[in-house]
């Protein structure tokens, strides 16, 4: 599903991503650890084309992008197409109510009719159990209920991938549950999903698997089981000693 | 000279007083009431239409050049800054006079109301260019980005994220512009637009009422002012729904 090969990013001198491949199968749910700095965040931003790669190609599905040479927008729109994102900070539109924030995509780029994209919006919506919050405008929601907005906005892409950026960071703890649960539900219809996040719990319970990156590079990359319990390298030893 | 002045605010104060006899009194109400048609006349076909066809067009302007100042094209940026600095680097009147009295004489000869509307309408695009970049720039740049994500185009997410959460940051600052263009009018006088200003000069010059005359007109203009702030604050009201208080 994703297949990623020699990916570099730089920003000015710094280089972010050094040489990163990845493949990931369909249905499969991998999170990605490390340390602030880490990259891991970069390369999630590279798979939605909201950061273009230096280097390096992404291929999601049938549509491939080689960064080495100069790609044509029409390749990154269509490669963009295949993946949506859900950010730590929701982004939702603040003057559009949830539903409108749910069928904007729909409506505006995929030029679905409003009275299907409405539909959609609100079974989607109802999915991540906010039927009752249809015309709530993000600023009268809570923290929880808006990033729930922002998945239901990025599951109405039809994405081949979902990706997920620290979902739960900008969250009191006491409402995570209910963003993880949906994304357990989310992982168990089989989505491909890529996620970013500092919840082990959630990594050990829904992924396939888990990547550690530390300073642009995969570190280690294996089960939950055996990264939490028997890690091989002495750098994720370091890392998940100092938030355990 | 301390003494001087003294003296002439004592001798006007009491030229004031001696003014308000009865006769004179109903002769002031009468100039009062029978100017009131030709200034409100001035107002609502010249000083009124003024302003909104320049606030239109100038902010038409306005967002073009802040567009332009924040794009990544070198040239637009040049462009949009040499037309703001030199449209705040120069007096309104010199720019006016100019138009209509300086360009005549390399062959472009343009009526007093076009002009006025021209001269206006750069002036309001450049200022209110910087309020709008300013208000662009205040949007979170997860805005961009989640506009980006879901695929919209610069212009769509322009059109459909960001202008919408500008405006309302625009809205105080606009309506400055707006309140400040309307009372810049009056200069429309000096190229001989006939309005509501230059009525009261004109209505001033045959019977000496100038101090009755003048205040009459500001009056006006504080009364459409007035109701200007009135429809500001309905206006930061509507947008304000969604935003938490």
């Amino acid at each position: 599903m994703i297949s990623i090969n020699g990916l570099h990013k730089q920003f000015g001198d710094l280089e972010v991503l050094k040489g990163i491949d990845l493949q990931v199968n369909k249905g499969q749910v991998i999170v990605v650890i490390g340390p602030s700095g880490s990259g891991k965040t970069t390369l999630l931003r590279c798979l939605n084309i909201l950061e273009v790669p230096t280097a390096g190609s992404i291929t999601i599905d049938e549509q491939t992008a080689d960064f080495s040479k100069t790609v044509n927008k029409r390749t990154v729109d269509l490669l963009r197409r295949e993946s949506a994102m859900v950010f730590q900070h929701y982004n939702l539109f603040p003057h559009m109510t949830a539903l409108q924030n749910v069928m904007e995509g729909p409506v505006i780029v995929k030029k679905m009719s409003k009275t299907d994209a409405r539909a959609k919006a609100e079974q989607l919506l109802n999915k991540v159990g906010l039927g009752d919050k249809l015309d709530f405008y993000p600023h009268q929601l809570s923290g929880g209920q808006q990033q729930r907005v922002g998945i239901a906005r990025a599951l109405a892409l039809e994405p081949k991938v979902m990706l997920f950026d620290e979902p739960t960071s900008a969250l009191d703890p006491e409402l995570v549950g209910e963003v993880l649960q949906v994304m357990k539900d989310l992982a168990s219809e089989g989505i491909t999903m890529v996620v970013v996040t500092h919840e082990m719990r959630f990594a050990n319970d829904v992924a396939n698997e888990v990547i550690f990156m530390d300073q642009g590079r995969i570190i280690e990359r294996s089960k939950p089981i055996d990264m939490f319990t028997r890690p091989q390298e002495e750098r994720t030893r370091q890392f998940l000693n100092l938030i355990q | 000279m301390a003494h001087m002045i003294k003296f002439q605010i004592n001798g006007s104060a009491k030229m004031f007083w001696n003014n308000i006899d009865p006769e004179k009194m109903e002769r002031s109400l009468d100039i009062a009431q029978s100017s009131l048609q030709p200034l409100l006349e001035g107002a609502l076909v010249y000083t009124l239409p003024l302003s909104l066809i320049t606030f239109v067009v100038g902010l038409i302007l306005a967002v073009l050049t802040a567009l332009a100042r924040i794009s990544t094209v070198k040239p637009f940026q040049w462009i949009a800054r040499i037309y703001v600095s030199a449209i705040r680097g120069t007096p309104l009147l010199v720019q006016l006079f100019i138009l209509f009295y300086g360009l005549p004489s390399v062959g472009i000869v343009i009526d007093p109301f076009p002009a006025a509307v021209i001269g206006f309408s750069l002036n309001v695009g450049a200022y209110a260019s910087e309020v709008i970049r300013a208000a662009i720039l205040s949007i979170p740049k997860g805005q961009w980005e989640a506009a980006h994500m879901i695929g919209m185009s610069y212009t769509q997410t322009l059109r459909r994220v960001i202008l919408p959460q500008a405006t309302r940051v625009s809205i105080p600052p606009l309506s400055n512009t707006f309140i400040s263009l309307v009372k810049d009018t009056s200069l429309a006088s000096l190229i001989l637009v006939t309005e509501m200003f230059r009525r009261a000069q004109e209505i001033a010059a045959t019977n000496y009422e100038f101090l009755l005359l003048y205040t009459e007109v500001a009056i006006i203009y504080w009364i459409i002012c007035f109701f200007l702030s009135l429809i500001q604050g309905r206006l930061e009201h509507r947008f304000d729904r969604y935003v938490s208080r």
